[in-house]
């Protein structure tokens, strides 16, 4: 199908995004990359009556890497941080779940800020911002303000993003300790389609291989990325043993509710999340031991 | 509803004409410019048979308005033919293994296997399964298409040397 008509305007800085979407509150909408809202306008799913492209907008766009965070620009494209050797070397958890996001033609006009604002159960981004806690920055005429990953995302494709705020930039902070160590996994119909369920865990040990740090997440199978606290407190302190991880996993089914489509019924998300929660641990471990690369 | 002109690079030639904003850059390609080579299947970007070279990278041409397309460079199926017309080696092999039955899925899967083979020309099979992930076929089952990039990377890298 084809949309239905809108206006278009080609925005030059962040402050004319910031008027135009202040002028038509509700009924503009920002068009980054375009690979989730030209579907939606296709299906007549979202209507907007003008849309604002912030493509042009270069204050909007660049990695910045200092030591203790990996800045990233709203519209970057996905493919340009996923290229990129910096980032590989300083957060590769996020190189690594950007490899799942979509495919080489949809990375390469994708945006980072895009994906994050779109907020899909699935996506990838939103699961490693959630598990690093990073940080939003959003603006509007009102001012600037930062939101924690925790705080952002409020349900299925709804994050707390009032109508008139742009996001500017994510902030995802890098852990300091050597003895650091990630796990990300997913499972979805054919690589590089949505995720039925996904689950990613970083953790630090100190020197006695004892975990000194942790946190634990599941996408796909929850409605926006979610922390397994729970989990998270009980291998707090622990070796992190395989019988300390399954135990420590006894509780996730019943703290899960999975929606249910035609790829996968609920019982399935439940089953499979635990599944990758597992192995996201054991490759964190091996990580922050130095054995696994 | 806003109209707009609309001045781009398509295959090495200069166009400016005017497009409504929510008509897609493949729409503009084949109903504004006439160059129908480009296919459209899905209208929302799941098929790939829409894929171009925008700015040196393959992107789905569904998924953008022409208006976003302004000032901006693209390559379409009909600029991979050689200079003299002839088709290039990897369409010339793709001929060659029955790469196609209803050639519906071929403009976008010759789009994304050209860069591929930019980008890396020998890559390995899964390589080769992987650049055209995005790409759907219904008829030939990939195995033909993964045989024609082979081919056609061998025989790019024999006519070097
Ligand atoms: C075939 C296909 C497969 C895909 N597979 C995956 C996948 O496996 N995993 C995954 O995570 N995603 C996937 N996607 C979605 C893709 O990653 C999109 O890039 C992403 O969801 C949206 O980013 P975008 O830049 O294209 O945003 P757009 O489509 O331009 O915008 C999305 C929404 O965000 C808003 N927005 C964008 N930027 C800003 C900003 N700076 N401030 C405020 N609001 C903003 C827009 O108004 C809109 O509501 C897939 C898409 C396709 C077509
Ligand atoms: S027509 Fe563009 S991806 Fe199917
Ligand atoms: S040849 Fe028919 S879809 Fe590929």
């Amino acid at each position: 199908m084809k949309a239905a008509e809108f206006d278009y305007v080609k925005a030059k800085s962040l402050d004319e995004i910031c008027l135009f979407l202040s002028q038509q509150a509700g009924e503009a909408r920002i068009i980054a990359g375009g690979q989730t809202l030209v579907p939606l306008m296709a299906m007549r799913m979202a209507r907007p009556n003008t849309l604002i492209d912030i493509n042009d907008v270069e204050e909007l766009k660049g990695i910045e890497i200092t030591k203790k965070s990996v800045i990233i620009k709203a519209c970057t494209r996905q493919s340009e941080v996923l290229e990129s050797v910096d980032v590989r070397r300083s957060l590769p958890i996020l190189s690594d779940a950007l490899s799942h996001v979509g495919h080489t033609q949809t990375r390469n006009r994708g945006t980072v800020g895009g994906s994050l604002v779109n907020a899909d159960p699935s996506a990838e981004i939103s699961l490693i911002a959630r598990l690093l806690d990073a940080e939003m920055t959003v603006h509007s005429v009102r001012g600037e303000r930062v939101i924690k990953a925790a705080n952002f995302f409020s349900s299925a494709m709804i994050t707390n993003l009032d109508a008139d705020e742009c996001l500017t930039q994510v902030c995802f902070p890098i852990w300091s300790s050597v003895r650091t160590g990630f796990g990300f996994h997913e499972t979805s119909i054919r690589a590089s389609d949505y995720a039925l369920a996904s689950a990613a865990a970083q953790l630090s040990l100190d020197s006695s291989g004892q975990c000194r740090s942790i946190s634990i997440v599941i996408g796909g199978a929850t409605e926006i990325p979610t922390r397994i606290s729970e989990t998270e407190e009980q291998l707090m302190g622990s070796d992190l043993s395989d019988t300390e991880i399954k135990t420590a996993m006894e509780k996730i089914p019943e703290m899960l509710e999975p929606q249910a489509d035609v790829h996968a019924d609920a019982d399935y998300r439940r089953r499979v999340a635990c599944v990758l929660v597992g192995r996201a641990l054991k490759d964190a471990r091996e990580r922050a031991k130095g054995s696994l690369v | 509803m806003s109209c707009h002109k609309v001045s781009l690079t398509v295959n090495g030639a200069k166009y400016a004409e005017n497009a409504e904003a929510r008509m897609t850059l493949v729409d503009f390609l084949r109903d504004v410019l006439d160059l129908t080579g480009t296919h459209v299947g899905c209208e929302h970007g799941v098929c790939g048979a829409c894929s171009v070279i925008f700015d040196g990278k393959p992107i789905r041409s569904c998924l953008i308005y022409a208006v976003m397309a302004d000032g901006h460079d693209v390559i379409t199926v009909e600029g991979l033919e050689e200079d003299d017309g002839s088709l290039s080696p990897l369409q010339d092999a793709f001929w060659e293994n029955h790469a196609m039955q209803c050639g519906y899925c071929t403009p976008g899967m010759l789009i994304a296997t050209h860069q591929l083979l930019q980008e890396n020309p020998s890559p390995s099979e899964s390589e080769i399964r992987d650049a055209i992930g995005g790409n759907l076929c219904r008829c030939t089952g990939y195995q033909q298409i993964v045989e024609a990039v082979q081919m056609a990377a061998k025989k790019i890298k024999d006519n070097c040397v």
